[in-house]
């Protein structure tokens, strides 16, 4: 495998575990989020000065993932005061406030952020380690979707109301899917201090944000295939459309804009049912 | 720090200036999301086209008025274009699907203007309206401009909204969708002009954003909007008094804590923590009057209080 392809991988890595973190937000438990890097900015950030103090990946994954949990757990608890349209924007917020915070304090390096974060075990083959916490993120997803946790997620994020009505604490099944959610996109974010070996505030703006968000929509709320697919597809995309050049963000925002204007259901749905359809049709 | 009197004043005026600049962005996002129910994300690209269109047209025919205009018309007419061929036929789904189709709108904006006039942007030829007065604190004519503009653009929609009848069908149908289309308003209409008013008025705010910076980039639009997006929030969405006055409240705000707080934050978190503060205080906005549960009564009449008490 060239460099080019394991770095590839590697990102592909990072994003499907921020997209499926942030699916068990927003796609289960139905609490949109438009502040998701900030909790992957915490987890690098924790990384890149823990790793800088010589601790191994050994320490500051689990750091990064208690830290960013911590942080989502305080977003939670203000975000069980508003909902819908109001919660969105008040991650919106609460994601410029950290960049914010990061930005202006020196000790997390400002606005240069900080770099020569030293290279962890087996940085040989970390393509192969972000595979394996993909993989692992992936699980935990899984393992949360089908067990009694889930159901209550999708119940609170199917009908709130309704989920109270029959006895589920909507207040902490909120709170423990942000929790869940952060503390996996604080992994991401600890992998991603390895990847690039320097964090800066910029990584961890709005657009990214919103690009999670992205991944999760465009496969199709609540799929964990979907979230994994829409993932690798919108990583790779701009690398795919690189024949377009200098063009590739015009057509990545037109591509993403007629994905939800023509499938607003997210991809993975329809491919269900296209699957479905020709098998069908094979069987006859 | 010691008090210093000429510093709060300059800091105030600055505060003005901006919060000026900020409703008149803020208000087309508040005006989308009352009606809507969608978060314009795009909206941002449509100030930063405002303001290309405001120097090029500058530059090509030597009036600012003429580009003022042309801009605001332009403009308009891309926000009625978006709402058609962009939100019109995804209404019926959940708002976040509106949201990244918006968002990607928006990136192929940026990067169309990045595209057509290049990385660094577009400056005039000849900067617009320069010079200062004093007048208690130093203001370029450029700021008194964008403030100016504000209290006209304002003062132009509160008539039109109070005394026409394209105006009076589209309080009605913010406030009772259901009851103005059983009285014969023509929803579609509505929302093109409430498209085109939102997006006309973004477009000044990028045409004097440009004065003021005398420059344009492609990335221009993306932070005051963000902001606006904060602004709807604290003046209770969708409510058009409360959005005007939030971002006068935010202008101010801003310019204060950017000198007070910028050891613990940058300008732009000031107003986000603003923001959070009020969610966290009054989750329905300072200036929301009904409940979240008053489902779409969006208080556009209490902006434009009708002339005789006909509105119960």
């Amino acid at each position: 495998m060239s460099a080019y392809e394991a770095s590839l991988l590697t990102l592909v890595a990072i994003n499907v575990m921020l997209a499926l973190s942030l699916n068990l937000i927003t796609g289960l438990c139905g609490q949109v989020s438009l502040g998701h890097a900030a909790f992957f900015c915490v987890g690098a950030y924790s990384t890149a000065l823990l790793a800088k103090a010589g601790f191994g990946l050994w320490i500051t994954a689990p750091v990064s993932i208690v830290l960013a949990g911590a942080v989502g757990i305080v977003i939670g608890l203000c975000s069980l005061r508003v909902r819908d349209d109001f919660l969105a924007i008040a991650t919106m917020g609460a994601g410029f406030l950290v960049v914010g915070v990061v930005r202006t304090n020196d000790a997390l390096g400002g606005e240069l952020g900080i770099s020569q974060i030293p290279a962890p075990f087996l940085h040989d083959v970390f393509w192969l380690v972000a595979c394996v916490a993909a993989l692992a993120v992936g699980t935990v997803c899984w393992w949360v979707k089908q067990s009694w946790l889930g159901y209550a997620f999708e119940a609170v994020g199917a009908d709130e109301v309704a989920a109270r009505g029959v006895g589920i604490d909507v207040a902490h099944y909120k709170l423990a899917a942000f929790a869940i959610g952060t503390g996996l996109a604080g992994l991401a974010g600890c992998l991603y201090a390895y990847y690039l070996t320097s964090v800066g505030p910029e990584a961890f703006g709005f657009p990214v944000s919103i690009m999670i968000l992205a991944m999760v929509v465009v496969g199709g709320m609540g799929s964990l295939v979907g979230s994994v697919l829409a993932a690798a597809i919108l990583t790779l995309l701009p690398e795919w459309i690189r024949f377009v050049n200098d063009y590739k963000l015009l057509v990545f925002g037109l591509l993403l804009f007629a994905t939800m204007r023509f499938f607003p259901q997210g991809l993975y749905p329809p491919l269900v049912g296209l699957v479905r359809t020709v098998s069908g049709r094979g069987r006859a | 720090m010691t008090f210093n009197v000429g510093l709060m004043i300059e800091l105030a005026v600055q505060g003005i200036i901006n919060g000026a600049l900020y409703a008149m962005v803020a208000i087309g996002l508040a005006m989308v999301f009352g009606l809507l129910r969608i978060l314009h994300i795009a909206h941002a690209g449509l100030f930063a086209v405002g303001g290309y269109v405001g120097v090029v047209v500058t530059n090509a025919s030597g009036s600012f008025a003429l580009a003022l205009v042309t801009a605001m018309l332009v403009v308009g007419l891309c926000g009625m274009l978006i709402y058609r061929f962009c939100y019109e036929p995804i209404l019926s789904k959940p708002p976040y699907v509106a949201l990244i189709a918006s968002v990607g709108i928006f990136l192929a904006i940026e990067e169309g203007l990045r595209l057509v006039f290049g990385d660094y942007g577009l400056t005039f030829a000849r900067p617009q309206l320069p010079g200062s007065f004093h007048l208690v604190a130093t203001v370029r004519y450029a700021e008194l401009a964008v403030v100016v503009m504000a209290v006209v653009l304002f003062t132009a929609l509160a008539l039109f909204a109070r005394h026409t009848r394209a105006g009076m069908a589209w309080r009605a149908t913010v406030s009772e969708p259901a009851m103005a289309s059983s009285f014969g308003v023509d929803l579609r209409r509505v929302r093109y002009l409430n498209f085109f008013i939102g997006s006309a008025f973004a477009a000044a705010a990028g045409v004097m954003v440009a004065v003021l910076n005398n420059v344009v980039e492609p990335h221009m639009g993306a932070v005051p909007s963000y902001k606006a997006l904060a602004i709807i929030v604290i003046g209770g969405f969708g409510n058009l008094q409360g959005t005007l006055i939030a971002a006068l409240l935010l202008g101010i705000v801003e310019a204060y804590g950017a000198v007070f707080l910028s050891a613990w934050l940058d300008r732009d978190s000031v107003a986000f923590a603003a923001m959070l503060a009020v969610l966290m205080l009054r989750p329905q906005g300072i200036f929301a009057t009904a409940g979240r549960s008053g489902g779409r009564r969006w208080r556009i009449g209490e902006l434009f209080r009708p002339a005789r008490g006909a509105n119960p």
